[in-house]
């Protein structure tokens, strides 16, 4: 088949492409239906992809018929073609969520913005994702980050706003740290592509601009992932966004940052540069551990959900970091495969927020009462999740934290294995204070009767999708752990 | 992947399940004979394994059958439908699904042939027992089982760590005995022990338990401490440590149910002590100590239930729970005393009841292994047993002073769930031989010897008269006592504030100064972490710029080192 060979370009052209067409169709029927499709069919391709990569090993696509190094490569290995997956399947599944949850939250007048906002912001991140160019990737980061940026302020909340120029403030000084480093090694080596990079990088490790160079990458990209401390842009961006907006960028977002801090890790530096000349491992762990009590402490506090959830998914990411630090196949596989199990889990109870949000008009904690028998599906589907987060064995979550456990031993690293099960403790206590407020205390009001309010259908099946999916993926590992492994080993240069 | 049968347990959880579609008459009918038909069908299976599959890489055999396992398997299954009898009629249903599913745990972990499924289904179990008291549906069982799920998840977190380092340490997932003596295994018996309430957490046990429903006592009694026993037996037989472990929680049961007023408490506090013979029993570690440990947990469950269903009765009728609100319910709940009898003598191993030919098989085990000091205070703690639960329950429960009420007996299915267990305590100590066949290893030990009956009669004659000597000092009065769970409560109170615990008591005086501490410790958490605290607000940019600038430092200066 012809269409299969570009299919990588394929891939980012579909949304960007449908993105201004959603405005130009202006109708908030329309233009859902336009970015469904687009969605559907990036996801579509994502998979194509991932069947034909973990077969027949990676592909690469020449953009223009220019050849690398000189023209944009598009590459797609066991890693990102994972990612990918993840990505656009996330992307494709909050789109069902989106037509109810922004007519309700935006409105129908500007739901066109919304739908190409999406596309574009999804058309970024896939872009991120599946380019083999190192500046390539600036440029794709950017259109993901600016619409970002734009479907963040369309909350209906007045904070969002603020919300969402501290979030465009912060993101333009990740990216111009990224941007740096990319100069720097530019200037080094004389080249872009990540797999020119690295071949030129090796016997030049110790130039002071490949250590400068490493050094604004990292901590740029830190930024972009919210690695602690420099996760402060986070919790209002997620807590003040519209209910899909946050679904989606929460499953995503971080997660392709991270896949990112994977490629210039292990691709570009290479696992000898990163983690044995540069103390990588060590700062990463301090952080990670950091991350996993602090942000889990803060999220105990919390009495916006989705604002606890924010919290919680910065101690998630601490877990992700936390194994790629570790730099061995079992390390990495753990971290990725947690980027996939977390993205699934997170999504879910994102979207079981929205679904709350709809019917009640609020997320806050006090507002909660009564909420198991006035919207059972969603309410079991927040306790689902919640076991996810926790790692309750046969969900996503017990999966996660079983091979970074194995990791951490593996290191001999017995307090940390010690450290991650009992931080695992401290999300018992979040789940357990809104599942108590939702079955045990009794609706807000004095003694009314309490009638049923349960989310439409259009928004409980998306939300159900995504929790069956973390308890699918905690049962049958095949898929997500063999993928993550071929990641790992891809990666690691090991496989 | 090999399939020869369906798991039982799982026959259990899922059929639990599908009982929520039935309504009516159909619903009762189907939750009676659910669990006859997982006994029928585990009755079927062969020894061996004989399910088998891949997971993460690792075997997992979540059916392998043998004796031991069969032998608890049954136990459970008979609880299960005892239980559901008992509870039918008077229990919220979510009680009895709640129960069925903790129940499918148990019988999932006495098949389970690898550290995985056991770990699977304990931590179902967990799940599911804190159901059952939540099922209770009051405030105080809302708030015992938040602690009751914590300490259990952090149970569960230690095993889970145990069996990650067991298999790093390539051992491989196979449920096998195994000795602790590196991290792994120590860290497995750590997580085992904490279910079987050793010490020193062994409050967990009488801090939720009595707050459960009358029908949800009985069966939390029932799986979770015994299905600890089986793993240790399948586990650790001859540990020693277990044996002083064991003694430990025989007299620490037996001391705190002396002091306590509470019915439900002192049974709760009996359920330890009684763990506590079979934990000896592992820890010794001969065939005839394993035999007696598995005889005594088979045996235990059943009287164990049938006191709780008595004093259950006794709260489901008069709503009262205190030794010194009750007294002379003899004569208006006659059935309720005889079976409450009965119990107290099986758990006190009178002769003729199914206590006195397991319990003696422990001590025996002992003398066979030239444990003299262990014999003796195995002994001893025999006296002691019937002090604080074959008397003193019965005694001031349905005698000693009249408190007035007249309560009837329950009503019928609690009746027949009484006669039922009632029937199986004497029944096994009259016919030995049935249990004894169960037995993992083959039995040679005849309990009915004439030294043997007069030694246990004299025993229980001495302590029997000794109580009522005594009975001024054991004269309960309105008193709480004070625990090691009060260090978590108190901790997790303050953490949660909603959940903090109001109990205080006159003890409390002495423990101010480190709760004062520990209020500080939070306070400052909170300070920190609170909404307005400095880890969770709204930073304002420029912060985060300084933050990447310093980092960018770091990462800067560690290339100089």
């Amino acid at each position: 088949m012809i269409a299969s060979v570009h299919f990588p370009i394929l891939q980012i052209v579909l949304p960007l492409l449908l993105a201004p067409v959603c405005v130009l169709l202006r109708g908030a029927r329309l233009a859902w239906f336009t970015a469904l499709t687009a969605s559907w069919g990036a996801f579509g391709i994502a998979v194509a992809l991932l069947y034909d990569v973990l077969a027949g090993g990676p592909v690469s696509y020449a953009v223009g018929g220019w050849n690398a190094p000189w023209g944009i490569e598009l590459r797609v290995d066991a890693a990102n073609a994972f990612v990918l997956t993840i990505v656009a399947g996330i992307g494709a599944v909050v789109m069902i969520f989106a037509r109810k949850s922004v007519e309700h939250e935006i409105g129908d007048s500007r739901a066109y913005l919304f739908y190409s906002a999406y596309l574009l912001c999804l058309a970024g991140l896939l872009g991120v994702t599946v380019t083999g160019d190192a500046f390539n990737l600036f440029v794709f980061l950017e259109i993901s980050s600016l619409s970002s940026y734009v479907l963040i302020s369309l909350g209906k909340d007045r904070r969002a706003l603020y919300a969402a120029y501290q979030y465009l403030i912060l993101g333009t000084i990740g990216a111009t740290f990224y941007l740096i480093g990319v100069g720097l090694l530019y200037q080094v080596t004389g080249t872009l592509n990540m797999m020119d990079l690295a071949q030129r990088i090796g016997g030049q490790e110790d130039l002071r601009g490949v250590h400068v160079a490493f050094a604004f990458l990292t901590v740029g990209i830190s930024l972009k992932l919210a690695l602690f401390p420099l996760h402060f842009w986070l919790p209002n961006a997620y807590a003040y966004a519209p209910s899909a907006v946050t679904g989606f960028m929460a499953a995503t977002a971080t997660k392709v940052s991270v896949y990112v801090l994977l490629r210039v890790f292990f691709t570009i530096f290479g696992v000898d540069f990163s983690f044995g000349q540069m103390p990588l491992g060590e700062i990463l762990m301090i952080l990670a551990v950091a991350a996993m009590f602090a942000a889990s402490t803060v999220a105990i506090f919390q009495n916006d959900v989705k604002r606890m959830l924010a919290y919680s998914s910065v101690a998630q990411i601490g877990y992700i970091v936390l194994g790629i630090g570790m730099a061995s196949v079992t390390g990495v596989q753990a971290g990725v495969l947690h980027l996939f199990n977390h993205a699934l889990i997170k999504g879910g109870l994102f979207l079981a927020m929205g679904c709350i949000a709809y019917s009640i008009g609020s997320t806050h904690i006090r507002d909660l009462g009564g909420l198991g028998k006035r919207m059972p599906w969603t309410a079991a589907a927040f306790v689902a999740g919640g076991f996810g987060l926790i790692g309750i064995p046969m969900t996503a979550g017990f999966v996660s934290k079983w091979y970074l456990v194995l990791a951490a031993l593996e290191q001999g690293w017995w307090w940390i294995a010690v450290l991650i099960l009992l931080s695992s403790l401290l999300a018992v206590l979040y789940v357990w204070k809104v599942v108590e407020r939702m079955y045990f205390q009794p609706a807000g009001g004095t003694g009314e009767t309490v009638e049923r309010a349960e989310a439409p259908l259009g928004l409980l099946i998306p939300t159900w999708i995504l929790i069956v999916a973390s308890i699918w993926f905690g049962i049958d590992t095949r898929l997500s752990a063999g993928a993550a492994l071929e990641a790992a080993k891809t990666l690691l240069g090991a496989g | 992947m090999t399939i020869e049968a369906f798991p039982p347990g799982l026959l259990l959880i899922l059929g639990a399940v599908l009982l929520l579609l039935l309504r009516g008459r159909a619903r009762e009918a189907v939750t009676l004979v659910l669990p006859v038909a997982v006994l029928a069908h585990l009755w079927t299976l062969p020894d061996g394994v004989l399910l088998q599959f891949s997971f993460l890489g690792m075997a997992v055999e979540p059916l392998e059958v043998d004796a031991l396992s069969r032998l608890f398997a049954t136990i459970f299954a008979i609880m299960a439908a005892a239980g559901a009898l008992y509870a039918i009629r008077q229990s919220r249903f979510l009680e009895i699904i709640a129960a069925y599913i903790y129940a499918g745990g148990a019988i999932g972990v006495a098949f389970a042939g690898d550290l995985i499924t056991v770990f699977v289904f304990w931590e179902v179990m967990a799940l599911a027992s804190t159901m059952v008291l939540w099922a209770a549906g009051n405030e105080n069982a809302w708030k015992a089982s938040f602690r009751y799920l914590m300490i259990h998840l952090l149970g569960g977190v230690v095993l889970m760590a145990g069996i990650v380092a067991h298999v790093q340490a390539g051992n491989g997932t196979d449920f096998v005995a195994m000795k602790p003596e590196d991290v792994g295994t120590w860290l497995i018996l750590i997580g085992f022990l904490l279910n079987a309430a050793a010490p020193p957490l062994s409050a967990w046990l009488a801090d939720a338990y009595p707050e459960a429903s009358p029908g949800g006592m009985v069966f939390l009694s029932a799986f979770t401490t015994k299905t600890a026993v089986y793993v240790l037996l399948r586990g650790f037989p001859g540990a020693e440590i277990l044996v002083f472990v064991g003694l430990y929680m025989v007299f620490y049961g037996i001391i705190y149910a002396l002091l306590e007023n509470d019915m439900r408490r002192i049974l709760a506090y009996s359920i330890v002590n009684q763990v506590g013979f079979m934990v000896t029993g592992v820890g010794i570690g001969t065939e005839m100590a394993l035999n007696g440990a598995a005889a005594h947990a088979f045996a235990h469950i059943i009287y164990k239930a049938l006191l709780l269903m008595s004093a259950g009765s006794v709260l489901h009728m008069t709503g009262k729970r205190k030794c010194t609100d009750l007294g002379g319910l003899f004569q208006s709940m006659p059935l309720t005393t005889i079976c409450g009898i009965i119990g107290a003598l099986a758990i006190s191993s009178f002769p003729l009841t199914s206590g006195f030919i397991s319990k003696s098989m422990i001590g025996q085990a002992a003398v066979d292994s030239n444990m003299a000091v262990v014999w003796f205070l195995l002994t001893a703690a025999s006296a002691g047993v019937f002090l604080h639960a074959g008397i003193k329950f019965p005694w001031f429960v349905f005698f000693q002073k009249d408190s007035g009420l007249r309560p009837k007996d329950p009503p019928l299915n609690m009746r027949w769930a009484m006669i039922l267990f009632a029937f199986l305590c004497i029944a096994i100590g009259v016919f030995p031989g049935t249990l004894y066949a169960l037995l993992p290893y083959p039995v040679d030990y005849v309990p009915y010897t004439a030294p043997h009956v007069i030694n246990i009669l004299q025993l229980l004659l001495f302590s029997g008269a000794a109580f009522f000597v005594c009975l001024p000092m054991m004269k309960r009065t309105l008193t709480i006592s004070l625990d090691f769970d009060w260090f978590y409560r108190k901790f997790f109170g303050i953490l949660g504030k909603e959940f903090s615990y109001l109990g205080v008591d006159a003890y409390a005086a002495a423990w101010t100064a480190l709760e004062r501490r520990l209020e500080r410790f939070i306070t400052r958490i909170f300070k920190h972490h609170g909404p307005a605290g400095v880890m969770a607000r709204t930073w304002p940019t420029g912060s985060t710029a300084l933050w990447m600038a310093i980092l960018l430092l770091v990462y800067l200066l560690l290339t100089y080192v």
